[in-house]
């Protein structure tokens, strides 16, 4: 069977095999069993992408299948793959997969925790797959809704708050981005020699007329921002993965953020180049704002989840940056920085989690010399918050380093002093990475109680370890995911060249 | 010419020694973890002093002058073609020099810490985290393009704050680690912006095209001009804010009087011989480049090495913390050295500056390791850092003594100790260049001689102290480094760097020149003499004397009030000014924008509630008129 079709059936058969186990745990194993071949799939995707490769395969999308859905509206369920999206179904494989793990011990209503968290994974993954805007919509908001229930039941503090907060905000996105992708469609037809179609490869080759991407491209580009975090439509970050439990904090930083980016560069720049030159200005200033503020915002944060979501509007925000400068090398240095930041942002929330559980608080004025009582968690968080600063080694200086050097390439004042603006970040969170490091890890213990506390278990070292091994794997090896992706940029980047 | 391949064990087996003490240290005896550290640098140490045997001796040399030679060289990351960053290996006398001096003083440290830090409960931790500093100091004075230091510079970086923090429950460790690591972001920010800028002018990483004197860098180099100066000069002060950084110039020298609250030889290795001096490294690597195509940077170098040298020697005649004397003795050293760079030329005798620069890294990393050493050795033996609570330990520890005697003659510059020979190179070459320059030598080879024997006297002689728990000498496995060095201190200075390592590859002869040797000399005793008036024994005298000076001793001993002023930024102005408002922006002004309009939108839907009354009258009325705008729209769309 056809291996893309599988990274979907996969999830629904779990979520299936769920539904009918009856013990707590009958349904954490199917769940963990599922996402393990799931991993293992996403593993062979990425063999069976470079096979195809080296058998001299030049298309853009490869595996594609085609079948007709609605034909009176030329609606297609399309699939298929490149590297940037193969990339990031790896990520979403690893990051579900160490999610579950991380979710061993969750003991109430878990069956419908773990069919929750599930089938938002097989938004994600269709996501990643869809050729076509109709699919790829359909499976956004199948990632997103589930989201509602998970904060809202599973999650803490004001957790109602939180929950009806992010689900209308992103809804809100998505009400946006229907308006625009309903508008490629009609539009497409406009387009000399072109049909009303929601495929994305078909609507690539045709120029959309420069007034009707100007009113599109702000309305996709935003729809995908918010998820993206962009500035100021962040603000359901911190407090969404605040409240959330730990897993789907991990799944929403690390994976559902990157749909924002992945959509915003495959959808709004690749489809309408003209804005995207055009307009692009905006949002450059707006995502150098997201960058820079949102490590200042992360610099006096006190709830350690708050300090990583404000992290996380500052990272993601580079993505967009990045995607913005239309330029070959710090696209790649996006689909880098979504990897890395994927990865260790899931780390980081999984740690979280995990030291939260010990302390019962995240307030990092209680804490305090955890490094003394809980060494591999401790470590495991200064790794993190090595990676977060851009540590060369770890994976996050890989990705910055493409962005910046990408983003040098442009010869204008404008252009650089963005550049220079961004730069200036990895002083900003090198001072919030260590405050929290200090403050959290180092020093005298603070509170008696904290003597007590163990180190992880088996299911929190495997979770803690598969995340750092491919983060250093990546930050020492970085030259073939790097090359993986850049073949799959060629097409964006022409297309966005071209218009210039 | 020979092939240095096998110099690729060095890096591997310091990488494989970190990693394997990092993961497996805990679980064995600790002494394992030692013995395993010590033997990779012993191996690191040896093909170190056999690449520079084979390459001195003749392998790295064609027709007079020391080549360039790049053993390995493997891709790492690919932006384009021509941005491609490489890990690779390049030896040329600088960096043949710097392995000698970075394996040496790593080995002299680690043997030295088998008995220092015996006992420590982070034993396993501290030796894989100097297999790490070592793996990245290698890396970075072996790096074939500006990339890859960069890359090696950020890890040394983080070595230093790792070792800084090894105490890490005590806050004040914690904070000064902290420090450093964000003082020396900040100016590898300045570093960072500055490869950007460079790489965007000439296209290249890689050091061979970069410093290439008749390469396409630096002919085409200074062609636009920003704000008076080139593009070019811009880049390379920039760069030279990164190495500003890493060597504690003025003003981002605050962190490394801190950085003494790690273990004693920590601050040896690394805050004192290899790692501070990488700054002096990095602008002798780019030195064709600053000579050639920005000699305003050099020149602005020159004197922000003047000034910080300065500074310092004035600073570290008033503390009373052993190691915050040689910190600052340090930073003035190292000072020295940029001061040296900044009046050097580039090609032949007048690369005297680049030579005596180099010359003076060498002893100064030995003499300097030497004192740090000691200075561990006494507070081992006394338990304290305060000098003015030590005096008469001449009498107990022997060899502490004798061997820091010579490490204090080797830095006042008397003969025929190292520091000597190669003081004297930098003084003619300041001489020669600039008379400013010279002068304000002389005034901190005066001012050397004192503060280093202030510090002798008041720990080795002066009061005798009485101590709880009588000092003792040492241990051997710290007694015999301390030997090595001084023995080193000794007789590096007849080492005829000028004809080994100089800014062109060719070697030139060099003489000692008397007409600025003897004052010199006459003036480093004029500082030993008054420091042995004052503190040789017991008295009032420099109390009176401080008294005398008032606010201006207060001044100085608080080192010109920089830290307070650091403070004030980072804590009133970035904390308080943009951090918290940012925040309170953030929570108070966008967050309540979007609840605002989820607050209207709630409002407006519950006042047309109303319109779902159930009364099947309007119901009807609003859908006919519905209907109808439809179909009026449907229409109107038809027509057009």
């Amino acid at each position: 069977m056809d291996i893309l079709i599988l990274l979907i059936l996969v999830p629904v058969l779990t979520v299936l095999a769920i539904s009918i186990s009856r013990t707590k745990e009958q349904i954490r194993m199917s769940a963990a069993v599922g996402m393990g071949i799931q991993l293992v799939q996403a593993t062979y995707l990425v063999f069976a992408y470079l096979a195809e490769r080296k058998n001299g395969n030049v298309d853009d999308m490869l595996f594609v299948r085609s079948w007709e859905w609605f034909k009176s509206f030329n609606i297609q369920f399309s699939i298929g793959v490149d590297g940037i999206s193969v990339s990031l179904i790896a990520l979403t494989a690893i990051v579900i997969f160490t999610g579950v793990l991380t979710s061993w011990k969750v003991d109430n209503l878990s069956k419908e925790f773990f069919i929750s968290l599930i089938v938002l994974t097989t938004g994600v993954f269709g996501f990643f797959i869809s050729l076509d805007l109709f699919s790829m919509f359909l499976f956004f908001e199948l990632a997103v809704i589930p989201m509602y229930l998970l904060i809202g039941i599973w999650g803490s503090g004001p957790k109602e708050y939180a929950a009806m907060k992010l689900t209308l905000m992103l809804m809100g996105a998505s009400a946006v981005l229907l308006l625009g992708i309903l508008g490629l469609y009609v539009n497409s037809a406009a387009a000399p020699g072109g049909l009303m179609t929601f495929n994305i490869i078909d609507i690539s080759r045709l120029n959309i007329p420069m007034e009707v991407q100007r009113i599109f491209f702000p309305l996709l580009f935003v729809g995908f921002g918010v998820l993206g975090a962009l500035f100021p439509f962040h603000t359901w970050s911190p407090d969404g993965h605040s409240s959330a439990p730990t897993a789907v904090s991990m799944l929403h930083a690390g994976v559902l953020m990157k749909m924002g980016g992945y959509g915003c560069l495959r959808v709004a720049m690749y489809l309408m180049p003209g804005a995207a030159n055009e307009m692009g200005w905006i949002f450059i200033v707006l995502t150098s704002i997201s960058v820079v503020y949102g490590a200042f915002g992360a610099i006096v944060q006190k709830d350690l989840k708050y300090i990583n979501a404000y992290s996380s509007v500052s990272h993601c925000g580079l993505v967009l940056f990045a995607i913005l400068m239309s330029d070959k090398i710090s696209a790649n240095g996006a689909v880098l920085q979504m990897i890395s930041h994927g990865l260790m942002t899931a780390l980081f929330f999984a740690l979280i989690g995990m030291i939260y559980e010990r302390t019962h608080t995240r307030d990092i004025r209680f804490m305090g010399g955890l490094m003394k009582v809980i060494p591999f968690l401790g470590v495991a968080y200064m790794i993190a918050g090595l990676a977060s600063l851009g540590l060369p080694g770890l994976s996050g200086f890989v990705a910055e380093m493409n962005v910046f050097v990408g983003a040098f390439q442009h010869s204008d004042t404008f252009h650089r002093i963005a550049t220079i603006v961004v730069c200036s970040s990895i002083v900003i969170t090198a001072v919030y990475i260590l405050r929290v490091v200090a403050t959290l890890l180092l020093g005298p213990i603070k509170n008696n109680d904290f003597n007590l506390i163990k180190d992880a278990v088996w299911f929190e070292r495997a979770t803690v370890i598969i995340l750092i091994f491919a983060i250093a794997g990546i930050g020492m090896a970085p030259l073939w995911l790097s090359d993986f992706i850049s073949r799959s940029l060629d097409p964006i980047i022409l297309k966005l060249s071209m218009i210039k | 010419m020979e092939n240095f391949g096998y110099i690729v064990i060095v890096p591997f087996i310091l990488l494989i020694s970190f990693i394997l003490i990092g993961l497996a240290g805990g679980r064995f005896k600790p002494s394992l973890s030692g013995i395993a550290g010590t033997f990779s640098v012993f191996v690191t140490t040896v093909i170190s002093y056999i690449t520079a045997f084979s390459y001195f001796s003749g392998a790295g040399l064609v027709n007079g002058v020391y080549q360039k030679i790049i053993p390995y060289n493997t891709e790492w990351l690919r932006f384009t073609d021509k941005l491609v960053i490489n890990m690779g290996i390049l030896l040329d006398p600088i960096s043949v020099m710097m392995l000698v001096v970075i394996s040496t003083v790593s080995l002299m440290v680690h043997i030295y810490s088998l008995g220092y830090m015996k006992g420590d409960s982070g034993y396993s931790r501290y030796f894989s985290f100097l297999s790490l500093f070592t793996f990245s100091m290698i890396g970075l004075v072996i790096s074939t393009n500006i990339f890859e230091t960069y890359i090696f510079w950020e890890l040394v970086g983080v070595s230093s704050y790792l070792l800084i923090g090894h105490y890490y429950q005590k806050p004040s460790a914690v904070a000064a680690s902290k420090k450093a690591f964000v003082v020396t972001r900040f100016a590898d920010l300045g570093f960072l912006i500055g490869i950007l800028i460079l790489s965007n002018i000439t296209g290249t990483f890689d050091y061979s095209i970069l410093t290439d004197p008749n390469g396409p860098a630096i002919a085409q180099g200074s062609t636009i001009a920003f704000m008076g100066l080139s593009v070019m000069t811009w880049a390379l002060i920039l760069v030279f804010m990164g190495c500003a950084g890493k060597s504690a110039m003025f003003p981002l020298h605050i962190w490394l009087p801190d950085a003494m609250e790690g273990p004693t030889p920590v601050s040896a290795l690394i805050h004192a011989a290899t790692m501070v001096v990488a700054g002096v490294y990095l602008v002798a690597r780019l030195f064709p480049l600053y000579a050639l195509s920005a000699p305003a940077a050099l020149h602005f170098i020159g004197y922000v090495g003047a000034f910080t040298s300065l500074f310092a020697a004035i600073i570290a005649c008033t503390q009373t913390d052993i190691k915050r004397v040689l910190a600052f003795s340090t930073i003035s050293q190292i000072g020295l050295m940029m001061l040296a760079l900044g009046v050097s030329d580039y090609g032949g005798e007048k690369g005297l500056g680049y030579m005596s620069s180099m010359f003076h890294l060498f002893n100064h990393a030995m003499f300097k390791a030497l004192l740090f050493l000691c200075a561990g050795s006494v507070i081992h033996a006394v338990h304290s850092n305060e000098m003015n609570g030590m005096g008469g330990l001449r009498k107990f520890m022997p060899v502490t003594h004798i061997t820091f005697l010579v490490a204090c003659l080797a830095i006042a510059g008397i003969p025929p100790f190292s520091g000597f020979f190669s003081k004297d190179e930098i003084l003619v070459a300041a001489f020669e260049k600039d008379f400013v320059l010279f002068i304000v030598s002389m005034i901190i080879a005066g001012l050397t001689a004192f503060y280093m024997f202030r510090l002798y006297f008041s720990i080795f002689w002066n009061k005798n102290n009485e101590y709880k728990d009588s000092p003792h000498e040492s241990p051997s496995s710290m007694a015999v480094p301390l030997m090595f060095l001084a023995f080193a201190s000794l007789i590096t200075g007849f080492i005829p760097f000028s004809k080994l390592v100089t800014a062109d590859g060719a070697g030139f002869e060099t003489h000692i020149h008397w007409g600025i040797a003897v004052p010199a000399v006459v003036i480093a005793l004029a500082g030993i003499l008054t420091a042995m008036a004052l503190y040789k024994k017991e008295s009032g005298l420099p109390q009176r004397i401080t008294a005398s000076l008032g606010s201006l001793y207060r001044l100085i001993y608080k080192k010109f009030y920089i830290d307070e002023i650091y403070l004030f930024i980072t804590k009133k102005i970035i904390f308080n000014g943009i951090s918290a408002p940012v925040a309170w922006f953030d929570r108070k002004v966008v967050d309540n924008t979007m609840n605002g309009i989820a607050a209207v939108t709630n409002f407006i839907s519950v006042k047309i509630k109303s319109f779902q009354s159930g009364q099947l009258q309007q119901y009807a009325y609003v859908m006919v008129s519905g209907m109808i705008i439809i179909i009026l729209f449907a229409l109107y769309l038809w027509n057009k």
